[in-house]
């Protein structure tokens, strides 16, 4: 019996949280992601995200991503340590995170650089967008690969290690936020530092509590 | 001297004033009912010789002033704190008549005029502002340059209780800015005290501001409270923070890329979600009046 299971099956608030959250159909998460993305876009066409919706949405959009990928990689830690059980969830958060690093470069694609030759440009010489070109391909196969066929196809232990790729695309990821900020600002750098303490806390052995 | 310089418009030959004040009702109104692309192209510039005016709101409510928070809507929420009055200014260095100066007594004797002006930021928008101001050189002569000279200072306000950006070392504070003599005395570089005939925003650097047109916009300091006449090249923020991506002289050249981006193209602001992006012109377009104050000089190496 894992730490985890034995923490949320003790009465207590956790307890009373996890419950209710198996209620909670993932599905839910998907529609919700969706319409927040039709939502922001739909403010950038009526003037809801200021004078410059352009880079408003793309950063809104890559923003979401981030958040998404730090709720992601908490899921498993939260479980560890607090007893909390997000894991129905994770797949969704991770597709969505996915689905708005996509949105996020689309509309850096198409409507902010506007041409595939200064598309291709930006990749090859700046290195910010080098970055996170590259966190995309990394996310790639994981978003691919996000289903219960390729997870059978795969089997787990294979589909397990592609989805580590998770680990690198999310430090690229905070790499690529902290790099484009103008002067010394907090909030790129606070990610950073939660991506790379979720990443952490993996380097502790999992398997510790439950030995003899 | 007043009127040295004259644009080729006025702002009622650009865009006529319902227009300007209205688009983005207009724009708002008509997109519901014809889809928003369609009618925000009716917005857009074809190239950066374009004069339509940028939007009050927009210019008023997109904004780097760093020192009120690092979104572009943080000046207009927090700037408002800024107290403006009473302001002076002190002048010093090598002038003949240094001192504390208001902000009355710097207007008194000014002639203001409008010119209307295209801003380009470092960061790829860029915008229409029509200015009222005055040439810096009637100041500098004002004060007396003494020779010798070859550089003007500036300096923003740094108040952290009305400041909250402050609190965050994002470049070294207080903001400042320096052009070289010969540039402070170009009759393009004024002094702006209004915009769109009204008194500055504070978020637009009230109540007193440089503007040097064909500089990235952060050369063109806000809320100055010193001026500084000195011989030697004085120390700017963003070139401080990263000699390699800020030059001191900071001239809008779209040949010399900023290390993480081209400076190829820009977008006039209040175009929509679908604006075009435009080429940006050499010097910002003021090539014709400034150019020669470079002639010999590498613009990639002093950029």
């Amino acid at each position: 019996m894992e730490g985890a299971d034995r923490i949320s099956a003790r009465p207590g608030p956790v307890a009373v949280l996890n419950g209710a959250l198996r209620r909670v159909p993932p599905w839910v998460l998907y529609i919700a992601g969706a319409v927040w993305a039709l939502w922001l876009f739909r403010l950038g066409l009526t003037g809801g995200l200021g004078a410059e919706p352009i880079t408003e949405l793309e950063h809104r959009y890559g923003e979401l991503a981030i958040n998404l990928l730090v709720a992601g990689l908490a899921v498993t830690p939260l479980r560890r340590f607090t007893g909390l059980n997000l894991m129905p969830f994770r797949r969704a958060i991770g597709v969505l995170c996915f689905f708005f690093v996509l949105a996020h470069l689309l509309v850096w694609a198409v409507l902010d650089v506007q041409t595939l030759a200064r598309v291709w440009a930006d990749i090859v010489e700046r290195p910010y967008v080098t970055i996170g070109m590259a966190a995309f391909v990394l996310l790639l196969p994981l978003g691919l690969t996000s289903n219960n066929w390729s997870l059978r196809r795969m089997g787990p232990h294979a589909w397990r290690r592609l989805h580590k790729l998770i680990y690198p695309a999310a430090v690229l990821g905070a790499v690529h936020y902290v790099w484009l900020a103008r002067g010394f600002q907090m909030e790129p750098l606070l990610y950073m530092a939660a991506i790379i303490g979720l990443l952490a806390l993996r380097l502790r052995p999992a398997s510790r509590a439950t030995r003899p | 001297m007043a009127h040295r310089y004259k644009s080729d418009l006025t702002r009622d030959d650009v865009t006529p004033k319902d227009i300007y004040l209205n688009r983005r009702q207009i724009m708002a109104g008509a997109g519901g009912m014809l889809g928003a692309g369609l009618i925000g192209s009716r917005a857009q510039a074809q190239d950066a010789w374009d004069l339509t005016l940028t939007d009050y709101e927009d210019a008023t409510s997109y904004n780097n002033f760093y020192e009120f928070g690092t979104d572009k809507a943080d000046p207009m929420r927090h700037a408002g704190q800024m107290t403006t009055e009473p302001w002076s200014i002190e002048i010093d260095g090598m002038v003949d008549n240094p001192g504390t100066y208001s902000f009355e007594d710097v207007v008194a004797d000014m002639t203001i005029e409008e010119r209307i002006y295209r801003l380009r930021c470092v960061e790829r928008w860029s915008m229409v502002i029509p200015w009222n101001g005055f040439e810096l050189a009637d100041l500098l002569e004002r004060v007396g340059v003494q020779d010798g000279a070859q550089y003007v200072a500036f300096e923003t306000l740094a108040r952290p209780e009305e400041m909250p950006g402050l609190r965050v070392p994002i470049i070294e504070w207080p903001y400042r800015e320096g052009l070289r003599l010969d540039e402070a005395m170009h009759p393009l570089t004024i002094m702006a005290t209004g915009m769109y005939g009204q008194p500055l925003p504070n978020q637009n650097g009230a109540p007193i501001r440089l503007v040097v047109p064909w500089k990235y916009g952060y050369k063109s300091i806000k809320s100055i409270v010193r001026i500084t006449l000195t011989d030697e090249q004085p120390p700017t923020a963003w070139n401080t923070y990263s000699a390699r991506e800020y030059g001191f002289y900071s001239n809008v050249n779209p040949n010399r890329a900023h290390p993480r981006w081209s400076q190829e193209f820009e977008r006039r602001v209040g175009g929509g979600l679908f604006a075009r992006n435009i080429p940006t012109l050499m010097f910002n377009g003021y090539e014709e009046e400034v150019a020669s104050l470079y002639e010999g000089m590498d613009l990639i190496e002093f950029h």
